[in-house]
């Protein structure tokens, strides 16, 4: 069987990360009845909590074919061996000096611009972004266009009725009981709560 | 029993068809003797599919391996219930469940339909068959779940661990009645069309069939939230995963026609829409289906991906043409009876109400389908994840939620600016005592300050109108505040049962916000080793590793990690949480080990504990703890959205009952004081 060199040097480094932390590892604890029915993890370190850490992770997204970003991946599909990767591919890039837009700007040039949980709001990526916004408010200021028309209309028509009403002012009377003005407006809005 | 099950595809098949044929033929010809078959026909339809689903159940309960389906998603150590669930765990067995559901509805509808709609009914039963002959359709040549494999294996691959979940056995078949009860509402509104009987009856026909699709569809959202959220152990229950969106969507415009509707019911106007929200929300659950079976998009959901991809596709053309060309033809019929008089009226309020929905609607969809586009026009893949739909939906929701407020305050037709004075008053110094008090404790995180005050306006609004409902029968009655309330909400449940649902919905938006807050640590402890984790309301909790103790249990290898738990030094119990290493029969591994979270539920946050694994073989456990606050409003959120839902279309309690019981004649004689406004249930109210 012949082994490539970058899989050996993985192997190797593997071999000897698993050599020096090992005795660390499991310092304290007692060998379980059957390891092979869980997962194994590594120790959680501080760096896996760091606040920027995460803070980028949820913006990257794992490429398992999980659909979620990588913090949330690596803390929940414990089955997943990409998520653990990606985190220590990110831990590696802060350690060397890189900060949180360096870090995403590296991803994004290696794994593509699908790595990013969410498109760069820039280019064609902007008509995801604003097309709804944009639509529910034309469309809401076309609306309230529209009900301010009918409503000056309505008042119109309203007017041109009192005027019409004016011009035969006893048969009025005789049909309403000459209510005042300030009674109109109580029936109106009595009604219009009775309507609720 | 495969013999008879494909027997009864095929009859099920036949019977819709003719079913479907006849019920056209029949009106078209004015032959009401073949219009009489096809009601006929829904209860054959619905038999024979019966027949067909006990024996795939059969099949299932007795192991029988050489079926493709039992085979695929069960094993013989399966616990009982779940080989019952299994039924529509995959596919085949899906589109079974929905099409033998949809068959009940169908002759169900037939049934208890007032004989006032007789016209409607065999145009009804024409379309519910044809939604039934393309399901069985679907089966018979794309996924028939009575396959036989030319062998029988020993054992069968078993069930899919995360749907191992008691949640499972309810979430799917919850979700399933809100998209296939869709259809019948949708079969009316094409009755309506195709027999041009366009005034309200067909609304008040399907009114209740309307609802109960509504409450089953946020029945099954919650459930599959919930089921997220005990059984996927990443400590949320909404991700904008696209099956999750596939669910919202039709849920999104149901909700816009239950507004909407009240202004068709009340003055005769947005006929054309109501019946376009119906289509679009039938349309919206077929087309829901189409992306997360296809395969188009990737979902972490997809249990059940096939190859029926092409013809929900065909399905969803056809449906879409036909109904957009019988819409059209009918147009000129569905003219409105009254035009809107102002912008502060109830109408205009309901109007931005379906904006917001509608633009929810789009927007979601326009999120779940960009990666689509932009491949398309860029060349390039992109994911649309949580912080896109986030983005773009959060300042809608808040603008509904505000209109959720708004709404019940404003008057038909035209609100004068005294009566808004006069309603607006306590809801927004409800709304600013709670902005205040947010403030004055320190919440700084804008979104959740705003969702929180517009709930307190919410709160407002829904208080004053049931306070004054119930003074009013307290002061003409004399009723107690307790008797007063019963009889306010029993008079007119449509409308207070919409409150009920309003607090609901509010109660949901106060439980997302507190999600902005949740905080989490990945630690890694030996045995008698302890971590600290600050909740947000500032208590300290402490968490000291037990140890791992493992077991054998049903169909499941168990390794169950355990943690002490301390809430500012003082003893809180053990929080257990578990990995489950599943087998088959034999006792070989199937599929990877799932996780089991703890959690501690109380009104004020969740502990949240998922054991990820155990270190280097040993005891020595890495987990997952977090605090999520109010995340138990989320499930009342729902019983409360229920509870009004049930009580809006439960019968009786309006105009036309009470007033028979009492006597009393149309019209009115008490003097228009606010006490008499406030006690008139009878005539009162949206229910009316």
């Amino acid at each position: 069987m012949s082994v490539g060199r970058r899989e050996f040097l993985r192997l190797a480094g593997g071999a000897a990360l698993g050599a020096r932390l090992a005795p660390q590892d499991t310092a304290g604890a007692d060998p379980l009845f059957r390891p092979d029915m869980v997962q194994q993890r590594p120790n959680a370190t501080t760096a896996d909590n760091d606040p920027i850490v995460t803070e980028i992770e949820r913006r990257l997204k794992c490429m398992c074919g999980c659909n979620l970003d990588i913090y949330t991946c690596r803390t929940t599909d414990f089955t997943c061996t990409y998520s653990p990767e990606l985190h220590k591919e990110l831990l590696a890039l802060k350690a060397g000096g890189a900060g949180p837009e360096a870090i995403v700007t590296a991803f994004v040039a290696k794994y593509g611009e699908q790595i990013l949980m969410a498109p760069k709001p820039e280019g064609f990526n902007l008509a995801g972004y604003l097309v709804p916004g944009a639509v529910v408010t034309l469309v809401g200021a076309a609306l309230a266009w529209v009900l301010l028309r009918r409503a000056g209309r309505a008042r119109r028509d309203a007017a041109l009725a009192e005027a019409e009403a004016a011009k035969a002012p006893k048969a009025q009377a005789l049909r309403v009981g000459s209510p005042d003005a300030a009674e109109l407006e109580r029936l109106r809005e009595a009604l219009a709560e009775v309507e609720d | 029993m495969t013999l008879l099950g494909q027997f009864c595809l095929w009859l099920a098949l036949i019977a819709s068809a003719w079913g479907a044929g006849v019920a056209f033929a029949g009106r078209w010809r004015t032959r009401p003797e073949l219009a009489g078959t096809a009601t006929a026909s829904t209860y054959g339809v619905c038999a024979a599919l019966l027949v067909a689903a006990a024996c795939l159940w059969k099949g299932l309960f007795a192991h029988d391996f050489n079926i493709e389906y039992v085979a695929q998603y069960t094993s013989r150590n399966l616990p009982e219930y779940y080989v019952f669930s299994a039924f529509w765990a995959g596919q085949k067995g899906s589109l079974l469940f929905w099409a033998t559901i949809l068959s009940i509805f169908g002759a169900t509808v037939q049934t208890v339909t007032s004989r006032r709609h007789a016209e409607l009914m065999p145009y009804v039963a024409g379309i519910t068959n044809v939604v039934v002959a393309f399901f069985i359709l679907t089966m018979l040549f794309a996924a028939n779940p009575f396959e036989r494999l030319p062998f029988t294996p020993e054992d069968g691959r078993g069930l899919n661990p995360q749907l191992q979940n008691p949640g499972m056995t309810i979430h799917p078949p919850m979700l399933y009645l809100g998209y296939i009860s869709i259809t019948i509402p949708f079969a009316f509104a094409m009755a309506s069309l195709l027999s041009k009987r366009l005034d309200t009856g067909w609304i008040h026909a399907m009114r209740k069939w309307t609802i109960l699709s509504w409450l089953f569809l946020s029945a099954g959202i919650t459930l599959g939230m919930w089921w997220a959220y005990v059984e996927l152990g990443w400590g949320g229950y909404w991700a904008w995963d696209p099956v999750e969106n596939a669910s919202l969507l039709p849920w999104l415009t149901m909700t816009a026609f239950l507004h909407s509707v009240m202004i068709q019911e009340k003055r005769g106007m947005l006929k054309r829409w109501n019946v376009g929200l119906v289509v679009a929300s039938f349309l919206l659950s077929i087309f829901g289906t189409f992306i997360t079976r296809s395969g188009i998009i990737a979902s972490v959901h997809s249990f059940a991906q096939g190859n029926v991809g092409t013809f929900f596709l065909v399905f969803l053309i056809l449906i879409t043409i036909a109904s957009s060309a019988l819409l059209y033809a009918r147009w000129p019929l569905l003219e409105p009876e009254a035009e809107l008089e102002s912008l502060a009226s109830r109408e205009a309020a309901f109007l931005f109400n379906n904006l917001a929905l509608v633009g929810i609607a789009f927007s979601v969809l326009w999120g779940t389908l960009f990666p689509i586009l932009s491949e398309a026009v860029q060349g390039t893949k992109i994911t649309v994840g949580p912080p896109f739909f986030n983005r773009v939906n959060v300042p809608l929701g808040l603008f509904l939620l505000a209109l959720t407020g708004i709404g019940p305050l404003i008057a038909w037709r035209k609100a004068s600016a005294a009566n808004l004075q006069r309603q607006f008053i306590v809801p927004s110094v409800t709304g600013l005592v709670v902005a205040v008090a947010l403030l004055a404790i320190g919440i700084r995180d804008g979104w959740a300050l705003a969702a929180w005050t517009l709930a307190g306006f919410v709160l407002g609004t829904v208080g004053q109108e049931f306070w004054r409902g119930i003074r009013a029968r307290v002061k003409i009655h004399g009723e107690s505040v307790l008797l007063a309330f019963n009889h306010l909400i029993s008079r007119n449940r449509r409308r207070y049962g919409g409150y009920i649902v309003h607090v609901g919905i509010l109660t949901y938006f106060v439980a997302f916000a507190g999600m902005a807050f949740k905080v989490t640590q990945e630690v890694t402890l030996s045995p008698g080793e302890s971590a600290e984790l600050k909740s947000p309301y500032g208590h300290t909790y402490r968490f000291t590793h037990l140890g791992v103790s493992q077991y054998d249990q049903l169909n499941r290898w168990v390794s169950a990690a355990s943690l002490d738990v301390r809430k500012d030094g003082v003893p809180q119990g053990r929080i257990t949480s578990e990995k489950r290493q599943h087998k088959d029969s034999f006792g070989r591994n199937t599929f990877e080990p799932s996780t089991e979270v703890g959690i501690w539920s109380n009104a004020r946050e969740d502990l949240y504990v998922v054991y990820a694994g155990s270190v280097g073989g040993t005891d020595r456990a890495t987990y997952a703890i977090s605090i999520n606050p109010l995340v138990m409003w989320v499930w009342l959120g729902a019983g409360i959205l229920i509870v009004g839902g049930l009580i809006t279309m439960w019968p009786g309690g309006a105009v036309v009952g009470s007033r028979r019981r009492t006597g009393v004649e149309a019209g009115y004689q008490t003097p228009l004081t606010d006490a008499a406004i406030g006690s008139r249930p009878e005539g009162a109210g949206i229910g009316s």
